[in-house]
């Protein structure tokens, strides 16, 4: 990989960091003019979620860190990896549970994600933005209860649970945003 | 393809140009001469923190001016008077929010002045820009010791290294008492300046550059240099400045040997400068100013690029 002087920093550039794969999500010069140059850089840990501030000085450098980004289809969990394949090439990638993370609790078959590779093996798994999932427990529905306000706990077929209305049902099929947890309305099934 | 747009808008262009206007009515008012400095010089400055781009021309090298200080000094050793240039600089390696390797200085020099009565102009030329700011000044002692408890010129390297580390996440090894002082200054003082203008004088004999040294009430040896701060933004640096030519040599030595020990390339002295400062450079304040960082603050632009017509990136 290549390695990079501080004067290549900037934002998205991926770099090695005390060993670990990290993305420069923020880079400002400071300079004293007649001083001495810093870069003051935020740094997000790809393997931790982490961000946070270092100093460079002129002399620093950092190598390259073999990251990139991919849409992948969801294929099927085996209870210990994640089973995703990349739609041009066929190509399958395993997925294990650190990679994973809370994602999991996000995916169903088929749905597009954005697996990061790192050295080749998925460091990070980040879900479509927006999923449609079905609800497979909640308390019963309150019948022409459509007012605003009032909310309870479902849990959908992936096993995440969210605050959707009075009136969803069992068998419905919810929209979420991923980001947030947030249910955004209701879908219609197939 | 979009890049051959300009990264500022029209007015601000607008905008730069009735700054050059006020500007230059701010000059001939007090009967302050307009000159053109070369561009290109045949020495360039030895700060080891300042990089200088290079130029071919009839198989010679030359270097694009940091700064329009060296040719302006030889005019006033010939007794040009007070003078002032509004010009481009060049300074290798620098982009950023606030940087652009190639930007505007106002320079200017008066014979006869320090640095106080010198920052008084300064004070008056920013608020014909930029009426209502409020004015303050602080010694560089006191910004330290205000924010941070400690004298910056008798502190130990060791103590600004230890206070450095318990706020700022940096690796550095045994450095020297200005890398620490640097690192506080951008790191921890500027944030700590109010919105309007601040100067900032009497800086550590180890950052003299070209400012003579004197004591102040303390019996400190300090540098009779200053800095304004728009905000946290440096805007502008200035000096009474140095006259004494076997001085001045004596610090352009020590800054080459700073640039040999951090493995920096090496700058010949600029020898017509020394020569001019040997034949009698006049007791003088100078001061530079950067003009692309007063409109950011007259034109609320948060990046140089929005007030340039092209910045780096769309050359």
């Amino acid at each position: 990989m290549a390695t990079y002087s501080i004067n290549d920093f900037r934002v998205g550039l991926k770099v090695m960091l005390d060993g670990d794969p990290c993305n420069i999500v923020e880079n400002e010069l400071v300079k004293p003019g007649k001083g001495q140059a810093f870069n003051r850089v935020k740094l997000r840990n790809l393997k931790t979620g982490r961000v946070w501030e270092r100093t460079f000085r002129g002399s620093e450098n950092l190598d390259g860190a073999d990251v990139a980004d991919l849409d992948m289809d969801f294929l099927y969990s085996d209870g210990e990896f994640w089973h995703f394949m990349e739609p041009t090439t066929f190509e399958q990638h395993q997925a294990d549970k650190a990679a994973v993370g809370d994602a999991a609790k996000w995916l169903k078959e088929q749905d597009k994600c954005v697996i990061t590779l790192f050295n080749g093996a998925p460091l990070a798994v980040t879900p479509p933005n927006h999923v449609e999932l079905e609800v497979v427990e909640t308390d019963p529905g309150l019948k022409g209860d459509t007012a605003q306000g009032g909310t309870k706990p479902a849990t959908l077929s992936t096993g995440a649970v969210v605050k959707v209305p009075l009136f969803m049902n069992q068998g419905d099929v919810v929209r979420v945003d991923t980001r947030t947890g947030e249910y955004l309305g209701r879908a219609s099934k197939d | 393809m979009n890049d051959w747009q300009p990264s500022a808008s029209i007015e601000q262009l607008r905008q730069r140009a009735r700054l050059y206007r006020q500007v230059r009515a701010f000059f001939t008012e007090r009967e302050v001469m307009e000159i053109e400095a070369p561009v290109m010089g045949a020495a360039t400055v030895t700060d080891p923190f300042i990089d200088s781009v290079t130029a071919q021309c009839a198989g010679r090298s030359y270097y694009l001016q940091t700064s329009p200080e060296f040719a302006m000094k030889r005019l006033l050793a010939a007794g040009a008077g007070a003078i002032y240039s509004l010009g481009k600089v060049f300074r290798n390696g620098e982009r950023g929010r606030k940087h652009n390797p190639e930007f505007t200085l106002l320079e200017w020099y008066r014979p006869g002045w320090n640095d106080h009565q010198l920052m008084r102009e300064v004070e008056a030329l920013v608020l014909r820009v930029l009426p209502g700011l409020t004015v303050t000044y602080l010694s560089y002692r006191e910004w330290f010791e205000r924010h941070l408890g400690l004298d910056p010129h008798r502190a130990t390297a060791g103590q600004l290294a230890a206070l450095a580390r318990e706020r700022i996440n940096i690796e550095a090894g045994e450095e020297d008492r200005d890398f620490w002082l640097d690192l506080l200054v951008t790191h921890e003082l500027e944030a700590t300046l109010g919105p309007g203008l601040t100067f900032v004088y009497d800086y550590p004999e180890s950052q003299a550059a070209l400012a003579r040294l004197a004591t102040d009430a303390e019996g400190q040896t300090v540098a009779r240099r200053f800095e304004a701060f728009i905000g946290s933004m440096e805007l502008a640096n200035g000096y009474w400045e140095l006259t004494d030519a076997s001085e001045q040599r004596r610090r352009f030595e020590a800054d080459q040997d700073k640039r040999r020990k951090l493995g920096l390339p090496q700058y010949p002295v600029d020898e017509k400068l020394l020569a001019a400062i040997d034949a009698g450079l006049p007791d003088s304040a100078g001061v530079a100013l950067g003009m692309d960082r007063l409109l950011m603050c007259l034109t609320g632009a948060s990046s140089i690029a929005e007030v340039l017509a092209f910045d780096v990136n769309r050359l």
